[in-house]
């Protein structure tokens, strides 16, 4: 039987919406005993949210005064210690589990999969390569610890109104000193974060100037979307880096994707292929994310996002 | 750090280009590779640029370039030079497949002969997307590792990074010698002009027997299958706003 520890991401006190996926994820495993592993200095409310997570049987909560900041080099041999008795150890393919899981894997001397998107059995995934271009069906031999990633756009989330067993445990890992947090520059608080919304509006080159761009703001703000923008748009300094969805950006999967003034290039369909429902507005009837869009319409965005905005506004009386 | 050479080690390697097609075998046995453009890693050609432009504001006196790949992958290492790195190391597989954690144990070898003060490495290649070398580096050599970074500032002892995170950018201060991988905006990287692909001809490239690093083959992880993704269909074309909000009511989307 599978022994899965899923290492809990959490930030101010609230456990990650990716830690509920990754517990997801690891009930595929049949008959699996879930535990998740919650690193916190000490009378956290998080270690309590990861317990009425649906499938888990158990909580650990590995205190240690050094994990006020989750950082990796600090984490990474906690982790190992407590996940020695595990045959799986897994973590949201969030930047927190990618920075630290690989580390941890090389602490137990054990393989790592990255991004997993489908779990066969105990010994066998499925993964993307080439960006999500081919998937891979990966296999080890029965009786190998694996590390995992787990990646949250491809399960959804642990339903909660579990009430698993929580302990806690003082760590005695020695960490180093090497290592220091120093800042966080939060994006936006303002609008829904974009790697976790429902409802996402990105724009491209098309808007041709920042200035423009808040047209995007404008329409994401009276439907409560997380706001996005193409490699193109962002390169061409229409919109902030952090902003921008794709292969190299954000890879996302909302309920509801617009993609306004965007042509549709394949690095950014690579990016929002897991949308339950993409919505395209170009002018460009030719336009590639024609070819992936649910609902399509060729227009000049300068007049449909107004006339949108309208109707939205008198939908709401 | 202050006793090791002033040294940057810079590990590349060889995949696909950014701009080929990826297709899939019909018989599912892997991606088609014959014939296709190979090209520097894009993540590890913004690796090379941030340690030569390192080593002209003065904090490093070299850039050594490391791939780990078959004989024939000379010419990228060629390439690595010509954007203005000193010297380059070439480890031959000669067809052993390492995965990421083997490949981690070829660069500890390197990282022990040329007691580098950083390591620069892209967060990941664009073949295997795996995003794991750096990480495992770091971890067997027991040092800091700053991932996924959009800056890097150094002074004798520490690197202050700003790193990518999925929060917003987050800033570490680790000590040296620690290992860094880069983020896509962390720097523009150079165009190569010609006089310097003439002067990469000449300068010192090593190769060394994978077999003779004592590294032990490490295939833990079999593919077993290789499939193209599963396709979006395309859905319907509205003729104007008012069509696009009643579909999107429909749908309970709005």
């Amino acid at each position: 039987m599978s022994q899965v520890l899923v290492v809990a991401e959490h930030a101010g006190g609230k456990l990650n919406a990716s830690t509920a996926k990754t517990v997801k994820a690891a009930s595929s495993l049949a008959g699996a005993d879930i535990v998740v592993a919650v690193f916190t200095t000490g009378g956290s409310p998080v270690a309590a949210q990861a317990a009425q997570l649906a499938g888990v049987t158990r909580v650990l909560e590995v205190t240690h005064a050094s994990n006020d900041h989750q950082l990796a080099a600090t984490l990474a041999p906690q982790v190992a210690e407590v996940g020695k008795p595990f045959t799986h150890l897994f973590a949201p393919s969030t930047t927190f589990g990618k920075d630290l899981m690989p580390r941890v894997a090389a602490l137990l001397d054990a393989p790592q999969i990255s991004d997993v998107m489908s779990i066969e059995s105990e010994t066998r995934f499925k993964r993307p390569i080439y960006a999500g271009n081919a998937i891979t069906t990966v296999e080890v031999a029965g009786g190998t610890k694996i590390v995992a990633t787990i990646r949250t756009a491809s399960f959804e989330a642990a339903a909660g109104g579990g009430n698993a067993k929580v302990e806690s445990v003082a760590s005695s890992a020695t960490l180093p000193s090497h290592s220091r947090f120093v800042s966080l520059a939060a994006a936006s608080a303002d609008r829904p974060d974009l790697q976790s919304a429902s409802k996402v509006i990105s724009g491209g080159r098309a808007l041709a100037s920042a200035d423009a761009f808040k047209l995007i703001y404008g329409l994401a703000d009276k439907l409560g979307a997380a706001v996005g923008a193409s490699r193109a748009a962002v390169d061409a300094g229409y919109a902030p880096n952090d902003m921008q969805v794709g292969q190299t950006g954000k890879i996302i999967a909302p309920e509801l994707y617009i993609a306004i003034g965007i042509s549709g290039a394949i690095q950014h369909l690579t990016g929002i292929k897991d949308a339950r429902t993409i919505v395209a507005i170009n002018k460009d009837s030719e336009a590639p994310i024609f070819e992936v869009a649910d609902i399509g319409l060729v227009g000049d965005l300068f007049t449909i996002v107004p006339e949108l905005e309208k109707l939205i506004d008198a939908s709401k009386q | 750090m202050t006793n090791l050479p002033r040294r940057i080690l810079v590990a590349i390697k060889r995949v696909v280009d950014y701009n080929v097609r990826i297709r899939v075998k019909p018989d599912g046995s892997g991606v088609m590779l014959d014939g296709v453009k190979l090209s520097i890693n894009p993540f590890d050609q913004i690796a090379i640029e941030e340690a030569l432009r390192i080593k002209e504001r003065g904090r490093a006196d070299e850039v050594v370039i490391a791939t780990i790949a078959p004989a024939d992958a000379q010419a990228t290492l060629r390439n690595a030079l010509a954007m203005g790195a000193q010297r380059a190391l070439h480890v031959v597989t000669d067809g052993a497949h390492l995965e990421p954690l083997g490949v981690a144990r070829v660069l500890l070898k390197l990282v022990e002969k040329e007691q580098p003060f950083l390591v620069i490495l892209g967060k990941q290649a664009i073949d295997d997307d795996n995003n794991q070398t750096g990480q495992m580096l770091a971890a067997l050599w027991d040092r800091p590792q700053a991932t996924f970074a959009s800056k890097i500032e150094l002074t004798d002892t520490v690197a202050r990074v700003t790193r990518e995170v999925d929060a917003g950018l987050e800033t570490l201060e680790v000590d040296l010698p620690a290992v860094v991988s880069t983020d896509l905006r962390l720097n523009e990287p150079r165009f190569v002009k010609l006089p310097e692909i003439m002067k990469a001809k000449t300068k010192p490239l090593e190769t060394i027997a994978l077999g003779s690093l004592g590294v032990p083959p490490d295939a833990r992880v079999k593919v077993s299958k290789t499939e193209p993704p599963a396709a979006r269909q395309r859905g319907i074309m509205v003729k104007d706003t008012a069509a696009l909000f009643a579909e999107l009511q429909k749908r309970g989307l709005v």
